[in-house]
């Protein structure tokens, strides 16, 4: 990943968090917060590089979903970015803010807890996100393919403006890479 | 910094003061459609009790229902939104305290139109007056200040407050200013209907038309 390679039509294929990075812009959203990950690295490198974003970590991925919201409602489109055990910590504040007061928080969650992972913890806790995403009707979409990015997080933004719902975007290791074991 | 060192120093200095007195006083020197972000519990129902007026209820309050600690979270959203708006965050003891964080964060943001006001009575009132960390030793002013909030004090009195408000409301934070207040019953409870709540915020700040 990183590199670009000439696609036959003469394209450069843009890595994953490049074309994040393009379709957020393309919506205008422009505020993110995050609690930091690896995994997401190369795209909050890419927001902080790109003064069009205002990028910014925050002490707890709660924290995150109220700044979203107030500039949500002020009229600033933002998304937050975390791993999974983060958004386990949002059950409360997806409950009782973005879904009655029908603000559409946009979540982008590295996903931990599967396909390599080594901490147990992480294994436990990521079985809680889908059912706390689904219990909520909260959209989401596990994405796992490169050639699938753009459309999933462009249509689902605009969904998300439009109806006034979150909406979750879990990035797969199939798609990231994830992160491997080191022993 | 003179605001700091003009005002009481510590909690056990500042005098105990009305929440519902305190908070109209805050509503009736907003002029210019300041946002007001109320926390959860009684400091919320005072605001909204605050917030009536014969000619209309104000319109650029916010009301959460849950979300305990999120107020602070809330207001610099706005801020960060609308950087020309002045925005308040009305924040209780209880609440904060699960929120150190937001402090650090604002602090870090530098968000200049940012005022965080804290009303502080030492307890959890609404759920039987269990005590809080700060009537047991935690000074949320000194708290703030170590999280990077320069402009942190607590108001003497009512007549301090409203002079620090209407700083605040004029001159560049962030801002957090501290209130020692009562256990007094809130004057009215908040209409629990999150949609409108909602949407009139956002016709106030001028979103939706």
């Amino acid at each position: 990943m990183g590199e670009e390679t000439e696609m036959p039509d003469g394209a450069p294929e843009r890595a994953w968090y490049e074309i994040v990075r393009d379709v957020l812009k393309q919506h205008d959203v422009s505020l993110v917060p995050y609690v930091p990950d690896n995994v997401l690295r190369p795209l909050i490198d890419l927001l902080h590089a790109d003064p069009f974003f205002n990028t910014f970590s925050v002490a707890r991925e709660e924290e995150g979903v109220g700044i979203t919201a107030g500039a949500w409602m002020a009229g600033t489109r933002a998304v937050l970015l975390m791993q999974t055990s983060g958004f386990a910590t949002l059950a409360n504040v997806l409950a009782s803010l973005s879904v009655p007061f029908q603000i559409p928080t946009m979540m982008i969650v590295s996903e931990r807890g599967t396909l390599g992972e080594f901490n147990i913890g992480q294994t436990m806790v990521a079985r809680t996100m889908r059912p706390v995403l689904d219990c909520l009707a909260i959209e989401h979409h596990t994405i796992t393919r490169l050639d699938e990015v753009e459309f999933i997080f462009d249509r689902s933004i605009v969904q998300a403006v439009a109806t006034l719902g979150p909406v979750c975007f879990i990035l797969s290791p199939l798609l990231t890479g994830g992160k491997v074991f080191a022993k | 910094m003179a605001l700091a060192t003009n005002q009481p120093v510590t909690r056990d200095r500042a005098k105990v003061m009305n929440r519902y007195d305190i908070t109209k006083r805050m509503v009736s020197r907003l002029h210019h459609d300041e946002a007001v972000i109320g926390g959860i519990g009684y400091s919320n129902f005072d605001l909204w009790a605050a917030s009536d007026d014969p000619a209309g209820r104000r319109t650029q309050n916010f009301y959460m229902l849950g979300s305990m600690g999120l107020a602070v979270p809330i207001a610099l959203g706005v801020a960060l939104a609308q950087p020309k708006r002045k925005v308040i965050a009305l924040e209780g003891d209880g609440s904060i305290l699960m929120q150190l964080g937001s402090l650090g964060t604002v602090a870090a943001r530098a968000q200049t139109n940012l005022t965080i006001v804290i009303l502080d009575n030492g307890a959890y009132q609404i759920t039987g007056g269990q005590k809080t960390l700060t009537g047991q030793g935690t000074d949320l002013v000194a708290v703030a200040r170590g999280a990077g909030l320069a402009q942190s004090a607590w108001a003497a009195d009512e007549s301090a407050f409203e002079e620090m408000i209407d700083r605040a409301l004029t001159e560049d934070g962030p801002w957090l200013i501290g209130c020692r207040i009562d256990s007094g019953k809130p004057v009215d409870t908040t209409e629990r209907d999150p949609s409108r709540i909602r949407d009139q915020f956002m016709r106030g700040l001028g979103v939706k038309k």
